[in-house]
């Protein structure tokens, strides 16, 4: 399996390639064909790869050397083991999944096969990301997915908007990006190395230097994964296509961070203030996007927000230490929430381009598919027993209870605001009656089967995908737990007892039931409608603002960097320091007009001038 | 034998007092194809692992009794500057074929007798020697700036000859100065040859030292530039006709970066290895600044000028911190600047001739009008952004990561390059390529074949350079070492 492993990203990458170069002239059957075949394909080999590792144990493949300058050697090596097969599973799993989902929902647009071209460099750069044996492969993908997210953010290049919407998503992650390179730095100077296999077998030798490369590092995954500060780009993000929403803001690109971290689990265990820090970020970022949520009208807004809360949720459990619980999220959430994005853009196709919330209702009936499997998504990921984000988001406050019982509380409560505008935007799309226009109406049409079948996938995945990791009052084998027990030597282990899961698991069927009684009585017994934004009133004004951050960052940052530029232009530079150098050259052109007296054409000058320096010459060479 | 790289282009460009007409463009690509493909054989039998200093020598007495000798040879770094000069004069010429300059004949002249004067200066082994070679330079290039320039060309271009020219003083006055301390046993004479001149300096004090590192540094930092020295740059760039804003950007400022590693550190050799930093900070500055101010420009080539402000100061700061880190990404970065700079200039000057403006306020939806143009752009835009797996990375990550074994914060600082670079660079391209038409650009063409075989060699070369650079390295491996540990070796 070692050979052929480089096939996994190589193959993504041809399809770009061939897409990309000759696309353009291919009929549409075929450029879906090579752009969904080549993912399929890397899929297929990594189902091998995940069975090789459990058979065999994890391997290493290298492919030749990047650089060797003095005692920086950086090679191309990929490393196949428990964390990156699972990655690799998703990546490639859900990206074959949105490939072909796309075939229906982009079959119109005239940039077909760019936009297939794209998404192929973006699971080709995924793979090298989680793939990598060491931090340089990884900052590739990393910054290769956050290239890829800037194309298919701006996909729609003609519309302005978009366009600074791909922009500020590039510039943000570049921030975090910033921070994650220095961390590289300090591993490489600190291990001499900055493959995984020679950082981790040496970590606890030098200890006291993880803090700073674990802030450093929690730095990129603040950008890609978008946390507090650096969170406000995904929202915007949203401008992209609906099945890059789901591929990569939701199921792939934003738990980068995440894996970075998990993958580091052995620095991090060893620095408690970048853990404490993490999980506090996490936290806040939980709880303010999830407010946010509550006040949104655009479908994608809402899941967007949703995305960030509930990477919010995961930076929580890696800061509690809990790190597979927080690849367990990964995973369902990669299923349920790929399957809402998705379903929100079948409701979108079905629209006619629709995206406020207060235009539609009732959709149940015209989108039966799209229905069911969003309710799927919906319960999955309110927590709803039994269904797979009851599991990992169970475990995730379990966990965090062991830890501090404050945190644990913020955090149940932001469980539930989740649940909140989950089923809100639920009620609002699927049932009461419809909002939209006459032409709506008569245009609303279930999706294609290209399109469904995705959905039907995901939903079931939804639905099953947590009993991969049932607390212990199920079963006493946790799968997932087991599967990455050989990476997560960082672990912190911490069982809660029965009788607490059994309050939890009371605890929140009473509330999901009066939730959803709550919210259904709100929005289809009363129908309300949420109002127009002027409407708004105080802290639901806030809210519908999103707290103001935008207009807080560009006040605080974008304006004074953009003045100071000019600033610097115009007067630092034009006037001061030109102005010094043309200051010179007129003093020195004043001196000159003195010396130019000596040239004034006079013969008998020149003379005395061409005497004086034969004399000079003279006196050098034989009295010096 | 490499002395040929000088004469061929030299002798080319006296044929030119002869030529009338159209000929010119063709003869010119020819004399600098045969140039290039000299350099490449010159490559070919390049040893990597050869012990002496330079292959390839020549070395003819020329004013004996001063002990001025016309010598010269490549070492690896100075034969990776001679083939990205070969590679780029060719690129340059087929640049310019679709808009002919009046009076091609002394046009295409300038830019031979420019290659021929480039060379020398990358492979002079004698101090006086390089100082012609590189005053030669600023002669063609003077011309070509000032005749063929744009709007306010006279003041804009006499303002960057006389500060060049006035740098250029201080280093002539710093090598006579280390001329004079030559050792006299062997010849009975002073000698300008790098060696003797290498020796010199060893003998001085920390004061002499200093006094040979400003003088000789004055006359590199207007030439790369460095800040503040740079106030000529951003205006020559802009009036200059694009041909001469590449030649500038892409291999004359590598004359003052590769200065300072050839006759700048040996010369000063305890001052720079005894932990000296202010050069750094400048450069430093520079870096910030430059990409601080580019980020509200709104003349596609101001933006590109105030960049190359911005990434030469890094490659300046990574040879300063005297790692080998730093001298090697330094030494990747000037052929990779020099090729993403004159691609990025070659795509403005693309735009500019098909929509007839340069300002971004005019300029958009480039991307449905010319779909190949925008592409092979934006490879060109992601090699001077830095990411990963072209060829600009490599050098930024090297750069940075030295200057971070010498400084952290100074690291996070310059590593700010990482976040304007994206702030300027992507405002450029969605500005112009991105959104609706204008008036200026819905009747745009894409590129001619001409034109996408000029922009593919770029673009590919950022991809496969970015992909695989170390080729590179082993060309400039050997002679880095050997400075390295000269020069840090008390």
């Amino acid at each position: 399996m070692a050979d052929l492993v480089y096939l996994i990203p190589l193959l993504p990458f041809l399809g770009f390639v061939i897409n990309g170069l000759v696309g353009k002239s291919l009929p549409k059957p075929v450029v879906a064909l090579i752009a969904c075949g080549s993912v399929l394909g890397s899929f297929i080999l990594s189902i091998l790869c995940f069975k090789q590792v459990i058979d065999e144990g994890a391997f290493t493949a290298v492919l030749y050397n990047w650089i060797a300058v003095g005692d920086t050697h950086i090679q191309i090596a990929f490393q196949i083991d428990q964390l990156s097969t699972m990655m690799m599973l998703i990546i490639t799993g859900i990206g074959f999944l949105i490939h072909m989902y796309s075939d229906g929902y982009m079959h119109h647009d005239e940039g077909f096969h760019r936009f297939y071209a794209y998404l192929n460099l973006f699971i080709f750069s995924m793979l090298l990301l989680v793939m990598g044996s060491n931090y340089m492969l990884m900052f590739f993908g990393w910054e290769g997915v956050g290239l890829c997210s800037y194309l298919l953010i701006g996909f729609w290049y003609k519309n302005k908007e978009f366009g600074v919407a791909a922009r500020k998503a590039f510039i943000m992650n570049r921030i975090g990006d910033l921070g994650l390179l220095l961390g590289i730095f300090i591993i490489f100077n600190t291990f001499g190395s900055i493959e995984y296999a020679d950082v981790f077998k040496n970590a606890y030798a030098h200890g006291d230097s993880t803090n700073i490369i674990c802030i450093l590092l929690f730095v990129g995954a603040m950008g890609k994964s978008a946390q507090i500060p650096l969170y406000t780009w995904l929202p915007d993000a949203m401008a992209g296509p609906t099945p890059v929403s789901a591929l990569i803001h939701a199921a792939t690109m934003v738990t980068a961070g995440i894996y970075l971290v998990v993958r580091s689990n052995i620095l991090f265990a060893m620095s408690p203030s970048a853990s404490e820090l993490m999980m506090y970020i996490g936290l806040a970022t939980a709880m303010i996007a999830a407010t946010i949520g509550l006040k949104q009208n655009d479908i994608k807004k809402v899941l967007a927000y949703s995305t960030v809360s509930q990477l919010g949720f995961m930076f929580v459990a890696l800061g509690v230490g809990a790190y597979t619980t927080a690849m367990f999220h990964v995973l369902t959430h990669a299923f349920f929430k790929a399957l809402l994005f998705l379903g929100s853009g079948s409701v979108i196709h079905g629209m006619g381009g629709e995206q406020d919330i207060r235009k539609m209702g009732g959709l149940s009936k015209a989108l039966p598919i799209t229905h069911i499997t969003f309710l799927m998504g919906t319960l999955a990921i309110a927590g709803v027993p039994f269904f797979s984000g009851f599991f990992s988001k169970d475990e995730i406050l379990a966990m965090t209870h062991g830890h501090s019982d404050v945190v644990f509380a913020l955090l149940s409560i932001t469980a539930i605001i989740t649940a909140v505008y989950m089923f809100r935007l639920y009620f609002l799309v699927f049932r009461g009656n419809f909002r939209g226009t006459h032409h709506q109406k008569e245009h609303l049409h279930e999706s294609p089967i290209s399109m469904t079948l995705p959905l039907i996938v995901l939903a079931i995945l939804s639905v099953i995908g947590g009993f991969l990791g049932m607390p212990a009052w199920m079963s006493d084998n946790h799968i997932l737990n087991h599967f990455l027990h050989p990476i997560v030597t960082g672990e912190i282990h911490f069982h809660p007892t029965e009788s607490f899961e059994f309050t939890v698991l009371g605890v929140s069927i009473v509330l999901l039931a009066i939730i959803i009684f709550a919210v259904r009585n709100y929005y289809i017994t009363k129908s309300i409608v949420p109002e127009s934004d002027e409407a708004e009133t105080g802290m639901s004004k806030v809210l519908s603002h999103k707290y103001y951050i935008d207009e807080l960052y560009n006040t605080l940052f974008v304006k004074p960097v953009e003045a100071l530029s000019i600033f610097l232009h115009k007067v630092v530079d034009n006037q001061i320091i030109d102005g010094i150098v043309n200051g010179t050259a007129w003093a020195v052109k004043q001196k000159a007009n003195l010396l130019r007296r000596l040239q004034d054409g006079k013969l008998e000058w020149y003379m005395i001038g061409m005497v004086a320096g034969v004399l000079l010459i003279l006196v050098f060479n034989f009295f010096m | 034998m490499a002395v040929l790289l000088i004469f061929i282009p030299l002798f080319a460009s006296i044929l030119f007092l002869f030529i009338k007409g159209n000929m010119g463009k063709m003869i010119a690509l020819t004399f600098s194809v045969i140039n290039l493909i000299f350099s490449i054989y010159l490559l070919s039998s390049f040893d990597t692992q050869s012990d002496e200093a330079f292959q390839f020598a020549f070395n003819e007495p020329w004013v004996e009794s001063l002990g001025i000798s016309f010598c010269g040879g490549l070492d690896g770094i100075s034969l990776l500057m001679v083939l990205l000069t070969n590679f780029l004069t060719p690129i340059i010429i087929l640049s310019s074929w679709g808009k002919t300059p009046e009076y091609p004949a002394a046009f295409y002249g300038l830019i031979l007798l420019m290659q021929a004067g480039l060379n020398g200066v990358f492979m002079a082994t004698d101090g006086l020697l390089f100082y012609v070679f590189w005053e030669i330079t600023l002669i063609p290039i003077w011309f070509i700036c000032a005749y063929w320039g744009g709007e306010n060309r006279i003041p804009v271009t006499i303002k960057f000859f006389i500060y060049t020219f006035a740098g250029s003083l201080f280093m002539l006055v710093g090598l006579i100065y280390l001329y004079l301390n030559t050792p006299i046993e062997i010849t009975g004479n002073h000698n300008f040859s790098w060696e003797a001149l290498q020796m010199a300096a060893r003998s001085m004090d920390a004061a002499g030292q200093q006094i040979v590192f400003w003088l000789i540094f004055m006359a590199f930092a207007v030439k790369i530039p460095v800040f503040p020295f740079h106030t000529w740059q951003p205006e020559t760039y802009t009036v200059s006709p694009a041909p001469g804003t590449m030649l500038l950007s892409g291999i004359m400022l590598k004359m003052g970066i590769y200065g300072v590693i050839r006759w700048l550190l040996p010369f000063s050799p305890d001052l720079v290895s005894s932990g000296y930093n202010l050069p750094i900070v400048l450069c430093i500055i520079g870096v910030v600044y430059g990409g601080w101010i580019a980020i509200k420009q709104t003349d596609m080539k101001k933006i590109a000028a105030y960049s190359s402000l911005s990434h030469v100061g890094l490659i300046a700061a990574g040879i300063f911190t005297l790692t080998i880190d730093g001298l090697q990404g330094a030494v990747i970065q000037m052929v990779n600047h020099g090729i993403n700079i004159v691609g990025l200039f070659l795509a403005i000057e693309l735009i500019e001739r098909r929509t007839g403006t340069r300002d971004l306020s005019k300029l958009g939806g480039i991307a449905s009008k010319a779909p190949k143009l925008s592409v092979l752009f934006m490879i060109i835009v992601l090699g001077s952004l830095a990411v990963p797996l072209t060829n600009g990375f490599v050098g930024e990550f090297l750069l940075l990561k030295s200057i971070y074994s010498i400084n952290i914060y100074m690291a996070a600082i310059a590593g700010l390059t990482v976040i304007f670079c994206a702030v300027y660079m992507l405002r450029l391209y969605n500005l112009a390529i991105f959104g609706d038409v204008t008036s200026h650009t819905a009747d745009m063409k894409d590129l001619n074949a001409r034109e996408t075989i000029l922009m593919g060699i770029i673009a590919l070369l950022v991809i496969i350079l970015g992909v695989y650079p170390q080729p590179i390295f082993d060309i400039s491996k050997q002679a880095i070492e050997t400075f390295q540990t000269t020069l840090t070796l008390k």
